[in-house]
């Protein structure tokens, strides 16, 4: 099954080859993994979206939180979240294209960010499904390039991943 | 007033109480040297290759209870120094490495001996550091400690660049230490504990079994009492050997792939198990399937909370230190009224008295060649189970796990996880030079002694008596075992072809070899060995080619499926 596991830890040197090393050395699937830092410089927080039985992913959140570096691990799925994924796609939009790529834009609330003769740019936001179906809508032919920030999230609610 | 980096390093080692550092100078630590060099409260032990620094560290450490601690420099240094590093990480030994790197101007620049130590150690480390500014340096240094001793230890590698052992800055050691993403836990929680208790006390067929958690939390003591104050059969693995006296009318022998049957039987038929500091691996319970066929409750002690659940579901998981949650659970226990039902618990010792008598460690005592075993047998009689047992990795390993009965803890050093040959003779020195004036043996195999046989230059050198066990049977006797029973008796490069003559080796090195062919001569040569106190003795005992060790349980398979000795 699907997850979403969120982690906060030291931003340092290193911190996210420790992790990403742990899931290749132990044979974890990584779906996608983002990282930044938080409002506190001295923390990162990193969303990675994994898959596996119950076993695989209590086994992925005890190996994480044995790292060193890590601070906290939350299992998102474990209650009410929101996730988000960024894209920005660049499209194939010739003269007679482009009121229908507007139009299509409009309807996944994407944004044109970005115009030249003959291509858009479209930055869109949402669940990956929701960016794979505007994928699916646009079609292969259409698409010249798209870069995917793969999956943030959140809880909803009051819960808070801090330290 | 303002140090160097290295001048830094050695003051953090003495304030750290360092006593020994195993090393191997080079380009990039030679500025940490020439600070050893001018100071005598640290002692440097030059080895042959690094990767007997990392190994008599590590064997330091696990007879000692304090850290090893090694030097070596950077690219190659590091890269010799790794087979130790993983053995010591997959056997949780506390340990501090240091490594040199060049200096941080040139890193990344492919400059001449240079490695991405962190990158290669990652896999195989507690933790590691690159230092980059000598600012850093006396923290981090403590850190290193802090990281290695606390929560589940393990090694710790910090690398420092060369420019940073000559840069400059004003040294305070931290008296503390503490970091806001390591909180390791300590105290079991309360409710659990009093879970396992209550199902303890109503275990009808119950079985304790302990592991290496049990020797680095020193909780021996606590264990002896927890068992005979339950009555409860005990069983040791290969890591905790020691952890229970050995002689104890309580303990069942070791359990696992080449466990007694009593020992893996009692573990397949208990209905209540108590796993304390062990972590169910493969070659433990074998097969996990047919381990979870038999229902039964499990009260699992780690402070690993990844070790629980990870290849077996338990029923009762504490995740503590070792020593305090057997305290709580003692005390607790000892509050109480309630004891275990003495009815039930005579059965299952009736039980476990019927498959002692399959006597599964039996083997041909009438023999005209040497048997191991015998050799094994007799070396526990002459040092009256007294001595420090190292061993290399291979049939000679679990012969001494079975015929050697270990009553204290951190007497049997050996790399049970890795599995690591060659580790013997190195550890040994360690071993040594932590308990001076102790017999201290290592018992290997031809294959194995000659993976750190450049270390007996170190043993002249240090004048370390070391009594060498060579249970020489010119094979890799396990490899060949399991050729002979899985891969239809195809020796396929397992035997060992224009073998050194053991003897004149151990001369030419400044020691004293002995050859023994006959079984008559086995208890003379190693009365002979240990008079000569102040010497090492290579003892080169020629044994049985075919000898197997038993019982065995196969690759992969259950527990109780094992393959025993044919009668005799």
């Amino acid at each position: 099954m699907r997850h979403i596991i969120s982690i906060l830890l030291e931003n340092e040197a290193g911190a996210l080859s420790r992790v990403s090393g742990l899931f290749s050395a132990r044979g974890y699937n990584i779906e996608s993994l983002t990282v930044a830092p938080t409002e506190d410089e001295s923390m990162s927080r990193m969303t990675i979206v994994t898959s596996g039985s119950e076993d695989v992913i209590e086994q992925i959140t005890k190996q994480l939180n044995k790292l060193v570096e890590v601070v906290k691990v939350v299992d998102l799925f474990e209650a009410p979240h929101i996730e988000r994924e960024l894209m920005l796609i660049k499209v194939r939009a010739g003269p007679k294209d482009r009121d229908d790529l507007k139009r299509m834009s409009d309807i996944f609330r994407g944004r044109i960010i970005d115009v030249s003769e003959d291509t858009y740019t479209i930055e869109l936001t949402g669940t990956g499904q929701k960016l794979d179906a505007f994928i699916e809508a646009l079609g292969k032919t259409a698409i010249l390039e798209t870069a995917r920030t793969g999956a943030c999230g959140i809880a909803r609610g009051q819960r808070v991943l801090r330290i | 007033m303002e140090l160097s980096g290295a001048e830094i390093l050695i003051k953090c080692l003495q304030a750290e109480k360092v006593e020994y550092v195993f090393g191997y100078p080079g380009g990039a630590v030679l500025f940490i040297y020439d600070e050893l060099f001018k100071q005598n409260k640290v002692k440097h032990v030059l080895v042959r290759h690094e990767q007997g620094a990392t190994h008599a560290a590590d064997g330091y450490s696990r007879s000692s209870r304090k850290v090893g601690v090694a030097l070596v420099t950077s690219g190659p240094g590091v890269t010799n120094a790794v087979t130790g590093i993983a053995t010591a990480y997959m056997d949780s030994i506390p340990m501090v490495i240091i490594t040199g790197q060049v200096p941080t101007h040139a890193i990344g620049l492919d400059a001449f001996q240079e490695c991405d130590a962190i990158g290669i150690t990652r896999p195989c480390v507690k933790h590691n550091f690159l230092v980059k500014d000598v600012k850093d340096l006396a923290l981090t240094m403590k850190k290193a400690f802090y990281l290695a001793t606390t929560g589940r230890p393990g090694p710790v590698l910090v690398d420092i660049p060369k420019d940073v052992t000559t840069d400059k800055c004003k040294f305070e050691y931290p008296e503390t230490v503490s970091m806001r993403s390591y909180n390791p836990v300590v105290k079991g929680h309360p409710g659990q504990i009093k879970k396992a208790a209550q199902l303890l006390l109503e275990a009808k067929r119950p079985m304790v079994y302990a592991g290496g958690g049990v020797i680095l939390s020193d909780a021996s003591p606590q264990l002896t009492k927890l068992v005979k104050m339950l009555g409860f059969p005990c069983t040791n693995t290969l890591m905790g050997l020691g952890g229970f006296p050995a002689t104890d009318k309580h303990f069942v022998g070791m359990l696992g792939m080449h466990g007694t049957y009593e020992a893996n039987m009692a573990m397949q038929n208990c209905d209540v198990l108590v796993a304390i500091g062990a972590r169910f691996d493969d070659r433990v319970i074998g097969d996990p399937a047919h381990f979870g066929q038999v229902p039964r409750k499990i009260i699992h002690i780690d402070i690993d909370p990844s070790s629980i659940s990870k290849r077996v579901k338990v029923d009762v998981p504490i995740v503590g230190h070792v020593l305090d949650v057997l305290d709580d659970l003692i005390s607790l226990i000892e509050a109480g009224k309630q004891r275990p039902e003495p009815k039930a618990l005579n059965a299952w010792w009736e039980q476990i008295k019927l498959w002692r008598t399959k006597d599964c460690l039996r083997y041909d005592r009438k023999s005209k060649i040497i048997k191991p075993q015998y050799v094994l047998e007799k070396l526990y009689e002459i040092t009256r189970g007294d001595a420090f047992i190292t061993s290399d990795v291979g049939q000679h390993q679990m012969w001494a796990a079975q015929f050697y009965k270990f009553d204290k803890p951190r007497r049997w050093i050996n790399s049970g996880g890795l599995g690591t040959m060659g580790f013997g003779l190195p550890a040994a020195m360690g071993v040594q030079l932590a308990n001076p004036g102790a017999s201290v043996v290592c018992v290997t195999g031809e294959a194995s002694f000659q993976m750190c046989i450049q270390e007996l230059s170190t043993c002249k050198q240090y004048r370390l008596p070391i009594k060498v066990v060579n249970l020489n049977n010119r094979y890799m006797g396990m490899v060949r075992q399991w050729q002979q029973f899985f891969h239809g008796n195809r020796y396929s490069e397992s035997y060992m072809d224009a073998l050194p003559d053991f003897v004149k080796l151990a001369e030419s090195y400044g020691h004293v070899g002995i050859s023994i062919e006959k079984p008559a001569d086995v208890e003379p040569a190693l009365k002979e060995a240990f008079k000569r106190t102040d010497e090492l003795v290579f003892l080169d005992f020629i044994t049985d080619q075919t000898e197997n060790v038993y019982p065995m349980v196969g690759g992969g398979k259950g527990l109780t499926e094992m393959i025993l000795a044919e009668e005799l």
